[in-house]
């Protein structure tokens, strides 16, 4: 599949430029045309250059200084996406705010001169919730990174939205405090990308995700007046809970530029036990009984055997190859609970049918216990060019029936599906194997997911548990909602934003 | 190159906080993942080779920070290598001046290692003569422009004697033969440290290793590939694979992080050569960096000394191309912990670039002295008065940054510091 290498030449050839035109090769105009064949396009068609807008340009200079706006070529692409495969849009400008005022300075010229504004902070989303529209100002908030509070009285911290997820828990943490939505790019997400996106994380079933957390806002709506919602109070019925509105609103109601947080004592100590299983149906009881026996762990966390397979090949870590099941469990608060619960975890591992159960004899262990897990994401994604990782999440007492249904679709449809992920709060990750450049494998793709999702809405669940609508499942948003919901959103987003021009086309069309 | 090599950057972002760059402004053209997308829009014919990409790739340090962090694999230091071998071939930034640079150093220097001993030797007499303490002094220096007064405050102190005028062709132990192994003496290696490269052959002798250590070695075309010229690096790995037997050794070993790693990729880089594949393919799995050597045959710890000194507080800067190249991070600080009376202490972002990488002192001065500083900074938060590290740049670059401490400090090579010790039984 080396375009740039022909007979003679040597392996290492340059950039295989101009592999649009080999025929070897699906190449980029393909490539493109298979987005438009997919249900994951983008509104406004494939990637492109949009005749920037020079007053635009410069009036965005006059407000923030000349280094702060990007609007080369060089410097667009690289914003032309997010942590989401295949979608790419070329954005107008990138910015870089320092304050709320320069914020709604921006979102007021973009209502002057009527241009979508794209809030964004390090990119990491995975349903193209940050995917530029077509000529946007990508209003990128890594500048704003500052914590301007951390209160051990009541428990809160503030922090600018640009503020990277791992400096909150760190600071946290220094203080002997807990912060503990954990999403999977957490060391370089940003706050304020978590608030928009309402991102999860492993620790959802014991301490829930990101909304948990939000104690008040900072945000900026569409015609620059800038709003604070909530405070510190633990109780507070004054008014709509307004900002619960922004939580999960993927920049499509306002630009959220500060968050007040809730923090937790850090609890004193943990355990982690790792159990096989031969068939799935055993771990799934074990996670029912575990929670009946009323232990609520802090991670529950699933491989399935294809993750299995893939992460004992990549890892090492002396995994069963025959086990259909991989549970990791964590159990965290007061030494003395923590020990009993761990007893008690592994008992009902053992007679439920687990094959073999590790318990971590000290942090070490605990840390090689949670590798299998951990590197689960990276095992998958070195095996095939393109990797998706979907988010499809059911009741818990569904998740043994849906992963089936996952491995069986898989099946019929001839792919590669690997799923993993948060068996204590019913979030999957199905995980896509394929190659974009394959246009035919991905219609299968398209094919799948989309049984996959209105299976899991079958089920109870819902199309996305923590990444978000974004662009990649808008077209399933409607079949979950229903009508009159869908309707409310709707009428929401107009009164918000009647000009459409906060993140257009994310989550549906108004 | 394969377009899938591209396609396999998933653009999580995972890699943007360990790169240097992209912490140092924030944007994302700067990161690991923004280069990935301007060389994917490169081959997917959506821009050319422009200066502004070529630019950006001589601010990428190549450090391969972002290798480590990557979770999808992707091999990022032949991305690196590729996309400046494009620049070069682009001849988008190809005045006269850096042309002819380009071919005296990477070409007639690094070809010839007579010509670059006879440069080392020359450079000695200028420094040992007293003639640069009498030009700096004499403020004529200030005259030359900017660039080469850079240049000559960056000059290397030159050893007095070459390796091969301190290590005899063939060396043997003591005791036992129990391995015979290669020694690669480098190049700038040879000329700036042959001390490292004779603790090298003494502590592979104390450990019942046969030493052989082939005569004027020439570079491996590792800077070459860094810096653009693929085809000088194919010769130049062509020529090593030739100068040794392969199949009289047990091990080939390098004491340079930068060499260690290339070396490790000659099997990669001449795949496409059926001559030399099958050989460069074993020569690769038998290149050793000499800490990951000696730990996997187990060496010899050092005896301490009967009259136990006050400990030494030492910590380890990991040469990027040992910790993000070869994945070596274990090694050496089993070494350093064998050492006896020392305080091992672990220095903040041990794995950040200390700005060094190759050239990059003198082609991105601003970029190199921001992350000096910040080393600096660190190394002094630990309190250590000895900073061990693997590589000949980043030793140079430490050096340079503690010059102005009131309390001289040491830097060094950590197989120097076991030779010390081995010494110091006797």
């Amino acid at each position: 599949m080396d375009c740039a290498t022909g007979a003679g030449v040597p392996a290492l050839g340059g950039l295989p430029r101009g592999c649009a035109m080999d025929s070897q090769f699906v190449p980029a105009g393909a490539r493109r045309g298979l987005l438009m064949a997919q249900a994951r396009f983008l509104p406004g068609g494939p990637p492109q250059s949009v005749q920037t807008q020079i007053p635009l340009i410069d009036e965005l200079i006059q407000i923030l200084g000349k280094p702060q706006v990007l609007a080369e070529k060089e410097d667009l692409i690289p914003y032309s996406f997010d942590g989401t495969a295949v979608l790419r849009q070329i954005p107008g400008a990138v910015v870089f705010p320092r304050t709320a005022g320069e914020v709604s300075s921006v979102l007021k010229l973009a209502q002057k001169l009527k241009v979508p504004v794209v809030a964004r902070g390090s990119g990491t989303g995975l349903s193209g919730g940050s995917v530029p529209s077509p000529g946007s100002i990508v209003l990128c908030l890594v500048k704003m990174d500052r914590i301007l509070e951390l209160d051990a009285r009541n428990l809160t911290l503030r922090a600018q939205a640009g503020v990277l997820t791992q400096a909150i828990y760190d600071s946290a943490d220094a203080a002997g405090l807990f912060y503990p939505p954990d999403p999977g790019s957490m060391k370089i997400s940003t706050i304020g990308g978590n608030v928009a996106e309402n991102s999860g994380g492993l620790r959802g079933l014991k301490y829930g995700v990101t909304r948990d957390y939000v104690m008040g806002l900072e945000v900026v709506l569409a015609d620059g007046e800038i709003c604070l919602l909530g405070n510190k109070c633990v109780k507070d019925v004054a008014g709509y809970s307004m900002k619960d509105l922004f939580i999960g609103s993927e920049g499509t109601l306002g630009v959220v530029t500060e968050v007040l947080l809730k923090l937790l004592p850090k609890p004193a100590a943990r355990q982690t036990l790792l159990a096989s299983y031969a068939r799935m149906d055993s771990a799934a009881e074990t996670v029912s009984a575990i929670i009946a026996a009323g232990i609520v762990p802090c991670t529950l966390e699933f491989l399935d055997s294809k993750t299995i397979k893939c992460v004992e090949e990549y890892a090492h870590v002396g995994l069963p190859l025959d086990a259909e099941a991989l549970l990791l469990i964590e159990v965290d608060g007061h030494p003395a609970a923590v020990a009993d619960e761990a007893k008690k975890v592994r008992e009902l591992c053992e007679r439920l049918g687990a094959t073999t159960v590790r318990l971590a004899a000290d942090a070490a262990e605990a840390k090689r216990l949670a590798a299998a897990r951990r590197s689960a994401f990276s095992a998958l994604a070195r095996m095939k060019p393109t990797t998706i990782l979907e988010d499809a999440t059911v009741p818990r007492s569904e998740l043994a029936g849906m992963i089936r249904f996952i491995q069986e679709t898989g099946e019929r449809h001839r792919l590669q599906i690997a799923t993993f992920g948060h068996f204590g709060d019913g979030n999957l990750h199905p995980t896509f194997l394929t190659d974009e450049r394959d246009a035919e494998e991905m219609r299968r793709v398209d094919i799948a997911m989309r049984e996959i999702f209105e299976h899991a809405l079958s089920l109870g669940g819902t199309i996305t548990g923590e990444h978000g609508v974004g662009l990649a499942k808008k077209i399933f948003l409607k079949s979950q909602l229903g009508e009159a919901s869908y309707d409310l959103l709707r009428k929401i987003k107009r009164t918000l934003d009647p000009g459409n021009l906060l993140n257009p086309g994310k989550i549906f069309d108004p | 190159m394969d377009y899938s090599v591209l396609q396999q950057c998933m653009h999580c972002g995972l890699c943007l906080p360990t790169c240097p760059t992209y912490l140092e402004t924030g944007k994302e053209r700067n990161s690991p993942r923004g280069r990935i997308s301007l060389m994917r829009a490169i081959a997917d014919g959506e821009m050319g080779t422009t200066s502004a990409f070529a630019d950006e790739m001589s601010y990428c340090l190549g450090c391969l920070a972002c290798s480590t962090a990557c979770p999808a694999g992707v091999d990022y230091a032949t991305l690196f290598e590729t996309a400046r071998a494009d620049v070069e071939k682009s001849g988008i930034k190809s005045g006269l001046l850096r042309r002819f640079i380009r071919w005296f150093s990477l070409r007639f220097l690094l070809f010839r290692p007579y010509a670059l001993r006879t440069e080392g030797r020359l450079w000695w007499l200028y420094e040992a003569s007293g003639m640069q303490k009498l030009l700096r002094k004499s403020g004529i220096l200030s005259l030359l422009p900017a660039r080469l007064r850079e240049l000559e405050r960056q000059t290397i102190p030159m050893r007095p004697e070459f390796s091969d005028e301190i290590i005899a062709a063939v060396e043997r132990p003591r005791g036992e033969i129990r391995r015979r192994v290669a020694v690669l003496t480098g190049c700038i290696q040879d000329i700036a440290f042959s001390d490292v490269n004779r603790a090298t052959v003494d502590v592979l002798l104390e450990n019942g290793c046969e030493v052989a250590t082939p005569r004027a070695q020439s570079c491996c075309g590792s800077l070459h590939v860094h810096n653009g010229d693929h085809d000088g690096a194919l010769i130049l790995a062509r020529r090593q694979i030739d100068s040794i037997d392969q199949s009289k050794f047990d091990a080939i070993i390098s004491n340079s992080a930068g060499c260690g790693s290339h070396l490790k990729h000659y099997g990669h880089l001449l795949a496409g050569d059926p001559a030399y594949a099958a050989r460069a393919a074993a020569w690769s799995a038998k290149v050793r960096d000499i800490s990951e050597w000696l730990v996997e045959i187990g060496f010899r710890a050092p005896v301490p000394p009967t009259n136990g000194a006050a400990p030494v507080a030492i910590t380890y800067h990991e040469a990027c191309h040992l910790c993000h190249g070869q994945k070596i991070t274990a090694q050496p600080r089993e070494i350093l912990r064998a050492l006896p009376g020392v305080d091992l202490r672990e220095c903040p972002e041990s794995t950040m670039c200390c700005g060094s990488a190759g050239i990059y002192s003198l082609t991105q001065p601003r970029t190199s002295a921001w992350l000096l500083d910040r080393k600096v900074s660190h190394i002094h938060s630990t309190g250590a008065s000895v900073i061990a590290t693997a590589n000949p740049g980043c030793q140079l670059q430490i050096q340079r940054g503690l010059s102005s401490d009131t309390e001289a400090k040491r830097v060094v090579h950590p197989i120097v510091l076991l030779a010390e010790a081995y010494k110091a039984e006797k």
